[in-house]
């Protein structure tokens, strides 16, 4: 989409700008740690609101709003709790729960989504390669502005989690992925900047042979 | 969603409200603990941030031998200044030159280096941000007060997997025998995003 107008920047920005945003970024860190959903599922369930409300509301709102959907999704909350804004019903069992004392440990961690390859990759840098053109309805990572577009291969990265597949509980199907660079004018035509050139990282399945 | 959440506390809006909600929920099923809740957001408002980066920067500039190890395996190598962790853990640091700036973007959501930059700003994840950045870079730059001369490329990374960018500016001149420290305080959040340059010494004179 386009049209936006100009970036609205603010000097000396604070992290969060209300408590409630704080609150919305730990309590989706907290309750991600519950291990009923990946992140592909938390990309897929804000990035599938209304596109006006997308549009409109504030980032942390956008947040919130994905954590409602797959609280409910999961049946760790019920409407009628999410309506009354309190617990009526028993906890869904077997969900995991992130301590205090564990927090410091699980950011460290962090959540690697490499993999370990079980087919050789078959690109390499330097092949020109095209983007599909495809629109499913599910989740994907190739953007739309890229599609159908020829590229370089500009670094085999290796092999990650899917994210079209493990938004969807499809399992990890780990593919590799490829830092793909195009030309401003392969993207926007001619009147793009001779000087630009765009990368994007794509995963094997969005990829042909040009 | 949660429209019929009472809205008795008038002062409070209807997304500190359903945000309030979760909390009490949550909470009360036992799902999330409270002392998580408060670790998390100290972490966010106090440990996390673009000084991190800023360090690895500088050191980027006083040791070759780190800037190769930070170009070839950027993960490991910012590990040696103990970041890491959570929206770092597939790190790819790209370095300016003279004919190359770089500048990161994800147009998907708002990915992020989190351990060496911190959460992102709220124009990163705006739509005008997102959409201009590998449509029109050159005139954000400019809106950034970054004027590129015309033969310089504009090398845009659409953060779309899972790698996350930090781009090293280049260092700005008469800083020759800098210690880290000092240098690390010509490195803003922006430059590092590749909107932005790092600060020229009087620049930074005049700011601080």
């Amino acid at each position: 989409m386009m049209g936006f107008g100009p970036i609205a920047r603010e000097p000396d920005e604070p992290t969060f700008h209300h408590e409630w945003e704080k609150r919305a970024h730990a309590l989706t860190l907290a309750a991600a740690a519950c291990g009923q959903w990946n992140l592909d599922m938390t990309r897929h369930a804000r990035e599938t609101l209304p596109p006006a409300a997308y549009l409109a509301k504030s980032y942390y709102d956008i947040w919130a709003c994905g954590l409602e959907k797959l609280l409910l999704s999961t049946d760790m909350v019920s409407e009628q709790e999410m309506k009354q804004g309190k617990a009526l019903l028993a906890p869904r069992p077997g969900v995991g729960k992130l301590a205090g004392a564990d927090v410091a440990k699980m950011l460290a961690k962090g959540t690697p989504f490499d993999r370990p390859a079980r087919t050789p990759a078959l690109h390499a840098p330097g092949d020109a390669l095209r983007t599909k053109v495809m629109h499913p309805k599910t989740h994907t990572r190739l953007p739309r502005y890229a599609r159908g577009k020829i590229g370089v291969v500009e670094a085999v990265r290796g092999c990650f989690v899917f994210p079209d597949s493990d938004a969807h509980g499809g399992g990890e199907d780990p593919q590799w992925c490829y830092t793909l660079r195009f030309a401003g004018r392969e993207l926007w035509g001619a009147e793009a900047d001779p000087r630009l050139i765009v990368s994007i990282d794509a995963f094997e399945p969005y990829l042909e042979r040009a | 969603m949660s429209g019929e959440v009472n809205h008795n506390h008038s002062e409070l809006s209807e997304v500190q409200l359903r945000v309030k909600a979760l909390e009490t929920i949550l909470i009360e099923k036992g799902y999330v603990d409270p002392a998580a809740l408060d670790a998390l957001i100290e972490t966010y408002e106090t440990k996390v941030g673009p000084r991190n980066g800023a360090r690895v920067v500088a050191r980027a500039w006083s040791d070759a031998g780190f800037r190769e190890r930070l170009l070839a395996d950027a993960r490991a190598a910012i590990a040696e200044l103990g970041y890491g962790g959570r929206q770092g853990e597939h790190m790819v640091a790209i370095a300016n030159t003279p004919a190359r700036h770089n500048l990161v973007v994800c147009t998907l959501c708002s990915c992020y280096p989190w351990p060496v930059l911190g959460l992102p700003p709220v124009w990163y994840k705006s739509p005008a941000y997102r959409s201009r950045a590998v449509f029109d870079p050159r005139a954000v730059l400019a809106e950034f007060g970054v004027r590129l001369a015309p033969e310089v490329e504009i090398r845009v990374w659409d953060s779309t997997a899972e790698l996350r960018y930090l781009v090293v500016p280049m260092r700005p001149d008469q800083t020759q025998g800098w210690s880290e420290e000092r240098l690390a305080r010509l490195v803003t959040r922006d430059s590092m995003i590749g909107v932005g340059l790092a600060l020229s010494p009087e620049r930074a004179a005049a700011l601080s």
